[in-house]
C-alpha cells in the first residue's frame, strides 16, 4: 500500500527499514551472514550490537547453511532468534530450512529477493524464495520500504502464535526497494515492544530442569508422516493468525495488510496479479487505463506461503480474465509458481476466469508501465471472448524468435 | 568381532537357549536367563504406551521428546545375532568391557562382570574384542 507522508516520515533504504525492525524487536540472538543485496541488514545490524542499542548475541558465521544451522540451534535453545539472506545464500540454506520449520522454530528471517545464478546475476527477481516455498515457511511478500518494515514485526507474533509455530521469511525486492531510498514511518520502540511481547519457548532446550531431545531421528516406522500433516495444518490455522496479527498491527501502525492487496477490483473485468515492487507501477497503469474507461484492477500478493485460496476467489469474483505476473519461472511448468496457485484457486470458482501466465524482470529486466500495458491488452482480448492459448508471455524479452 | 567359530548351539548350549526371546520388547513370558534380568527401569513420564495410535494433533511439536534419559524404553536386543556370553572366573574386574559398550549392557556386580543385559545387548561384539582376559566370547544366537 503506498505511504501517506507525514511529518514523522524519514527515508531510509529497505535494508535500513528492516534492520530497525530488528533492532527495535531486540531479538536474543542474530545468526547471519552476509550477501548482496542484503549486506546491509547485517552491516547495520552489527553496528547496533557493536553500539549497544540491542541485546542481541550476534553470531558472524562462515556461511548461510552454518547461520541457519546457529538459528535452528539458537531457537531449540529458548531464544527469540533471526537471520537475514538473499538468493544463494538462500539456497545454501535449504536443507536447513525444512529442519527450521519441521522442529517448529519461530525463526524470522528477512531475505532480499535476488535471482539464482547463472549466469551469475544479482538483480531482483523472485527465483530464491519461490525455489523455498515448500519448505514450510511462512512467506510474506511486502511491497515497498514500509511494508518491508511492517511484515518483519508483525512476523514475530505470527511466527509465536501458538496454533502456528513455523518459521517466517519477509520479503522485500533487491535493490528497488533493499537499496533505493524511500519513505518509512517507524513505531516508536516501546510501541513495537509492547506488541511483540516476551517470547516463551515450547520445550526449551536450555531449560536444564526439564530436559528435551531436539532432532531425535523418527525410526523406520516412525511418525514423520503425522509431523508433516501436523505442519501443513499449523500453515492452514496461519492463515487466521495473519489476519488476526494484522488486525491488532493496524490499530498500533493505522496500516492494515491483508492477505491480498486488492486493488481497484470490485468492478473490473480484467486484473493483473503481482508480487513486490511491480504493483506500484501496475496501479499507475490501473489508474490510466480506469481513465480510458477500461474496467481494470489489481491484486498484490502479501500471504503466499500459506496461500489464501479463498481471498482470491473472492477478490476476483468478478473477472473475465487474469493475468499472473510471475519474477520468476518454473521451468517446464504450465507457466510461474504464482501463476499456477491462482490458475488452481480459481478452478473452483463459479465464474472461472481465463488465467494467463505472464514472466518479467527475470534477474532485474527492468519492466516499465508499456510492459504491463501489453499484459492488459491481452487480458482485454480475453476478456472479449477470444480464448487465448495458455503460454508464457515474456514482458521486455529481447527480441523473441519463436514467437 | 570374534563370532564362535563352533557352532553355537554346541558351544554353549544353555546360555543360548537361555537367551531365547528376552531381547524382544515385549517378550517376557520366556524365562529369563539367569544374569540377563530385565532391568528396573522407572516409570517414564512421558507416556508413549499408545503411541501406535496416535494422529498428527498428539505429538509434541516438532517431534520433541519431552523427557530425559528414556532411550533405556528403547529395547534394542532384538537386533541381535550374536549374545555374549561371560566367563565369570576369567574376569579381573578390569570393566573395559562395561565402559566399551554402547548399550551399557555389561551387568556388574561387586566390581566384575557378571552378566548382560539382553533387553539392550545389541550382539555388537565390542565386549568380547576388547577383555584383555579373553573372559567374553560371541556365539551365534538361537531364536525362535
Amino acid at each position: 500500500m503506498p505511504t501517506m507522508l507525514n511529518e514523522n516520515t524519514i527515508a531510509v533504504t529497505g535494508n535500513e527499514a528492516v534492520a530497525n525492525a530488528m533492532r527495535q524487536i531486540n531479538p536474543d540472538v542474530v545468526a547471519a551472514y552476509p550477501i548482496t543485496p542484503q549486506t546491509e541488514i547485517v552491516q547495520i545490524f552489527a553496528q547496533f550490537v557493536a553500539d549497544g542499542k540491542v541485546d542481541t548475541e550476534f553470531i558472524t558465521v562462515e556461511s548461510e547453511h552454518s547461520a541457519m544451522s546457529a538459528a535452528i540451534g539458537s531457537a531449540a535453545g529458548g531464544a527469540r532468534t533471526m537471520t537475514a539472506t538473499s538468493s544463494q545464500g538462500f539456497a545454501l540454506m535449504w536443507e536447513l530450512l525444512h529442519v527450521a520449520s519441521s522442529y517448529r522454530l519461530p525463526i524470522v528471517m528477512a531475505d532480499v529477493n535476488r535471482a539464482l545464478s547463472g549466469p551469475i546475476n544479482i538483480h531482483c527477481d523472485h527465483s530464491d524464495t519461490m525455489g523455498g516455498r515448500d519448505t514450510g515457511w511462512i512467506q510474506l511478500y511486502g511491497e515497498d520500504h514500509q511494508e518491508a518494515y511492517d511484515n518483519h514485526i508483525m512476523a514475530v507474533r505470527i511466527a509465536e502464535h501458538k496454533d502456528v509455530r513455523l518459521p517466517v521469511m519477509t520479503m522485500m525486492d533487491g535493490y528497488i526497494i533493499s537499496g533505493a531510498i524511500g519513505p518509512l514511518q517507524m513505531l516508536s520502540d516501546e510501541a513495537v515492544q509492547k506488541f511483540i511481547g516476551p517470547y516463551k519457548a515450547i520445550n526449551p532446550m536450555l531449560d536444564t530442569k526439564h530436559p528435551v531431545t531436539v532432532g531425535p531421528f523418527d525410526g523406520l516406522h516412525g511418525w514423520f508422516f503425522e509431523h508433516k500433516v501436523s505442519m501443513n495444518r499449523a500453515m492452514e490455522r496461519a492463515l487466521r493468525v495473519i489476519d488476526e496479527v494484522a488486525q491488532e498491527y493496524a490499530q498500533i501502525s493505522g496500516r492494515r495488510y491483508h492477505h491480498v492487496d486488492a486493488y481497484r477490483l470490485d468492478d473490473a473485468e480484467i486484473a493483473i496479479i503481482v508480487i513486490g515492487s511491480t504493483a506500484g507501477t501496475t496501479r499507475t497503469v490501473v489508474d490510466d487505463l480506469r481513465r480510458q474507461g477500461i474496467k481494470a484492477g489489481m491484486a498484490r500478493v502479501h500471504t503466499f506461503r500459506p496461500f489464501p485460496v479463498a481471498d482470491y476467489q473472492e477478490a476476483l469474483r468478478n473477472v473475465k480474465a487474469v493475468g499472473v505476473l510471475d519474477r520468476a519461472d518454473s521451468y517446464g511448468a504450465q507457466g510461474g509458481p504464482l501463476f499456477l496457485e491462482i490458475r488452481s484457486a480459481l478452478y473452483d470458482s463459479p465464474n472461472r476466469p481465463q488465467v494467463l501466465p505472464f514472466i518479467y524482470g527475470l534477474g532485474g529486466r527492468d519492466i516499465f508501465p508499456a510492459h504491463i500495458e501489453e499484459a492488459f491488452g491481452v487480458l482485454r482480448e480475453a476478456a472479449a471472448g477470444k480464448q487465448i492459448p495458455v503460454v508464457r508471455r515474456y514482458l521486455n524479452l529481447r527480441a523473441d524468435e519463436v514467437r | 568381532m570374534t563370532p564362535a567359530k563352533k557352532p553355537a548351539t554346541k558351544a554353549a548350549p544353555t546360555t543360548a537357549r537361555a537367551a531365547k526371546g528376552a531381547g524382544h520388547s515385549t517378550s517376557t513370558s520366556s524365562p529369563p536367563a539367569k544374569k540377563a534380568r530385565r532391568p528396573r527401569l522407572p516409570k517414564p513420564k512421558w507416556d508413549v504406551s499408545d503411541i501406535q495410535k496416535w494422529g498428527p494433533e498428539k505429538h509434541e511439536l516438532g517431534a520433541t521428546i519431552p523427557e530425559a534419559g528414556n532411550s533405556i524404553y528403547n529395547e534394542t536386543g532384538g537386533w541381535r545375532t550374536y549374545v555374549p556370553e561371560i566367563d565369570v572366573t576369567k574376569c579381573n574386574g578390569c570393566m573395559l568391557c562395561y565402559f566399551y559398550c554402547p548399550d551399557a549392557a555389561i551387568v556388574v556386580e561387586n566390581g566384575k562382570a557378571v552378566g548382560i543385559d539382553l533387553l539392550h545387548c545389541k550382539g555388537c561384539g565390542i565386549c568380547a574384542q576388547e577383555c584383555p582376559q579373553k573372559a567374553i566370547r560371541m556365539l551365534l544366537e538361537e531364536k525362535e
